[in-house]
């Protein structure tokens, strides 16, 4: 019964091992948890309370404690902590349900707080149970499968602030709980079924995960193409091995000379984006020498700023920044580039303020000011021919625009050197 | 195991959730190392400390740093001093065993009971760190090169490492490892967390102070939410103070502003954030 419960986690996406698998089975046999027994009042214990006698921990129900010793045992990540709930009810309900369609995921938005629910007392006593557990659990798959939007109010659908019982930031006293950040009522039933790490999951496109891998490149990158340098500790090391006989060690720099300015599109669609940019490039910032970022909207004009809450005030001069730092810094600018071509060619065209110069002009000196750059784009690959702006972008960069994929970080790190 | 009863009797002043001893009973039994991670000040380094002490274990801290090496934690050769002492012509620089300094990992092996071993912030070093202590925590044993010695662990260390999630670990490390994930403590717990380290306080300020803690942290988009930690020095301002309870009532609004905040919240555009939610309230709030 462990096994299908072991390929279910595997199916639904939680990276377990064989060996993660035996461990659990090994915490099972060394009889680390065991049926109830004395129960203390609550599982909050000041440690002096601890005591491991035969059966270690009795302050759950048997359930529980499995389902606490197997995440422990089995699941390593707390993004992964979700769909190991989802997985955990699928499979101990001992129900042959549509297993997708709980994977397929309620979508987070359905459950957003974005409407509060207050009751008052008379209204609670009205709100009428629905019938029994099992009653309740059939009746949410049933409307997980059959319901297809978002959905606020009302006492039927699956969503915030309503009285169905199935939901988050509602009322029902025999409620089931989707999605809610904290306990409001605290009366929901199962600790598998609170789904309190919706939010902790993660598996969108270039994700953190994904980020490890393209930071590696950049940690390649960063370390390549430098000069050697006087390995200091090497060299006492060795020069002691050899009893005082002096032998220079040199070794390549660690920290390479590599400086980045980083121009991030921001507003709109790039939202999501430049999120991602930013942790990528702050990730590898302690790699860089001098990593610098400015963010700009749509295309470069004569200024750019540092802070987006501040960014009508507190802007910077592009001449300055072309100043400020040399020509050895490589320019990375992410953006869709997606916009009217008039934004690029005209003066004028930019949509926010009245330029005096076109956007190409200004993209132009920024290019052979910095001949190291590189314009990296969310957009897939193949929607770059639709679109002209990103047509123009593509001829100004010479054709160094790369995908905002693992490969396409790959080949602009290596266009950058 | 074949300990002596091993009994928790210790210290009173952390609260451990079920779910988090059952993962500590768990890597303790089956000895394998525990990762711990959680929300900043949700007191991931202090459990292995509390752990020590209730055990009544020797425990050996390895604060890790960004340039903190795998190495460092095994043994450490003095070359420098070696150097040194032949100038001298001391007799000792002929044994090269007196200048391998033994770091955290082999002190904690060599100890005579079982000892406890923290790892704190693990992820602060460079992405290769743990994958370099893999052997070294599976097997607990290494080799030193210089001594052609190998130094196994008497006795399996208890191991914690505490991770704030700046860098993803290994695959390969993880799977070695028992996970738990601290979760803000929810109110009852926090209320006895609080009993633990203010016995005497009063319940209309600990029930005024934990209202008004909740809140801030329920406040949308703060960039940093106030942890255990920052709730522990905030009550403890307000017992120096004297600072009454009433005077933490929010009035009809859903929103004021509880004195010390300061101590709460520690970024100046989340203690803007929270003026403008206040103030935007009291409007809301307004009649008519």
């Amino acid at each position: 019964m462990l096994i299908r419960f072991f390929l279910m986690l595997r199916a639904a996406g939680v990276p377990v091992s064989i060996t993660e698998f035996l461990a659990l089975l090994e915490a099972l046999q060394a009889r680390l948890i065991g049926p109830e027994k004395g129960r203390p009042e609550k599982g909050t214990l000041p440690f002096s309370s601890w005591e491991k006698g035969s059966v270690p921990f009795s302050g759950l129900p048997f359930s529980e404690q499995f389902y606490h010793l197997a995440r422990a045992v089995l699941v390593k990540d707390e993004r992964h902590f979700d769909r190991y709930d989802q997985v955990f009810a699928a499979h101990f309900r001992g129900i042959e349900l549509a297993f997708e369609a709980l994977v397929a995921e309620i979508p987070a938005d359905w459950m957003r707080k974005s409407l509060e629910l207050s009751l008052s007392d008379e209204d609670k006593a009205r709100i009428a149970a629905l019938g029994g557990w099992d009653a309740l659990m059939e009746t949410l798959r049933r409307r997980l499968a059959e319901q297809q939007g978002r959905h606020e109010g009302g006492s039927k659908w699956i969503g915030t602030g309503g009285t169905s019982p199935f939901g988050a930031h509602g009322y029902n006293p025999e409620g089931v709980r989707i999605g809610q950040e904290g306990s409001r009522n605290r009366r929901a039933v199962k600790v598998w079924d609170r789904r309190e790490f919706a939010n902790l999951d993660d598996t969108v496109g270039l994700g953190t995960r994904n980020v490890k891998l393209a930071l590696r490149r950049l940690r390649r990158f960063a370390r390549q193409g430098a000069a050697e340098q006087l390995d200091l500790d090497g060299t006492i090391d060795s020069t002691a091995r050899r009893a005082g006989l002096l032998d220079i060690r040199m070794i390549p720099e660690r920290h390479n000379a590599v400086k980045v300015l980083l121009f991030l599109d921001v507003g709109g669609s790039m939202d999501d984006h430049v999120r991602i940019c930013e942790e990528l490039f702050s990730a590898a910032s302690s790699e860089f020498k001098h990593l610098e970022y400015f963010y700009f909207h749509n295309f470069v004009y004569e200024s750019v700023w540092k802070d987006n809450r501040r960014r009508h005030t507190e802007r910077t001069r592009t001449v300055e920044v072309m100043r400020t730092y040399g020509h050895d810094y490589k320019l990375v600018m992410v953006g869709d580039a997606t916009m009217s071509p008039y934004e690029i060619v005209q003066p004028g065209g930019s949509i926010e303020h009245w330029n005096e110069e076109a956007g190409a002009a200004w993209m132009r000196r920024l290019l052979s000011n910095y001949p190291h750059h590189v314009w990296l784009n969310p957009e897939p690959r193949d929607r770059w021919e639709w679109t002209p702006s990103v047509k123009i972008t593509r001829e100004l960069f010479e054709d160094r625009m790369f995908p905002l994929t693992l490969s396409g970080l790959d080949r602009a790190m290596k266009a950058l050197l | 195991m074949k300990k002596p009863a091993t009994r928790f009797a210790g210290s009173d002043s952390y609260v451990a959730t079920a779910e988090l001893t059952l993962a500590v009973n768990a890597a303790v039994t089956l000895s394998r190392p525990l990762l711990v991670k959680g929300e900043p000040g949700t007191g991931k380094t202090q459990l292995a400390q509390e752990v020590a002490s209730a055990l009544g274990r020797p425990l050996f801290e390895w604060h890790v740093k960004s340039t903190s090496k795998a190495q460092q934690g095994l043994y450490e050769y003095d070359a420098v001093s070696r150097l040194r002492d032949s100038q001298l012509g001391d007799a000792k620089v002929q044994d090269i065993a007196n200048y391998i300094v033994p770091g955290m990992l082999w002190r904690a092996f060599e100890s005579d009971e079982q000892a406890v071993l923290l790892i704190d912030e693990i992820d602060k070093a460079d992405i290769e760190f743990p994958n370099d202590l893999l052997r070294e925590l599976d097997r607990m044993e290494f080799y030193v090169y210089e001594t052609r010695q190998l130094v196994k662990a008497r006795h399996r260390p208890i191991v914690f490492i505490t991770s704030n999630n700046e860098k993803e670990l290994p695959d390969a490390f993880l799977r070695r490892c028992f996970f738990h994930y601290i979760r803000f403590p929810d109110r009852e717990t926090m209320e006895a967390i609080v009993d633990v380290h203010f016995p005497g306080l009063k319940k209309e300020l600990l029930a005024e102070s934990l209202t008004a803690f909740y809140r801030i942290r329920d406040v949308p988009g703060l960039k940093k939410k106030p942890s255990t930690s920052e709730l522990l020095d905030w009550i403890k301002l307000l017992l120096a103070e004297e600072v009454p309870p009433e005077a933490l009532r929010s009035d009809d609004q859903k929103v004021s502003i509880p004195p010390l905040y300061g101590a709460l919240l520690k970024n100046e555009q989340d203690v803007h954030l929270f003026e403008q939610l206040v103030f935007l309230n009291r409007r809301a709030g307004r009649p008519g």
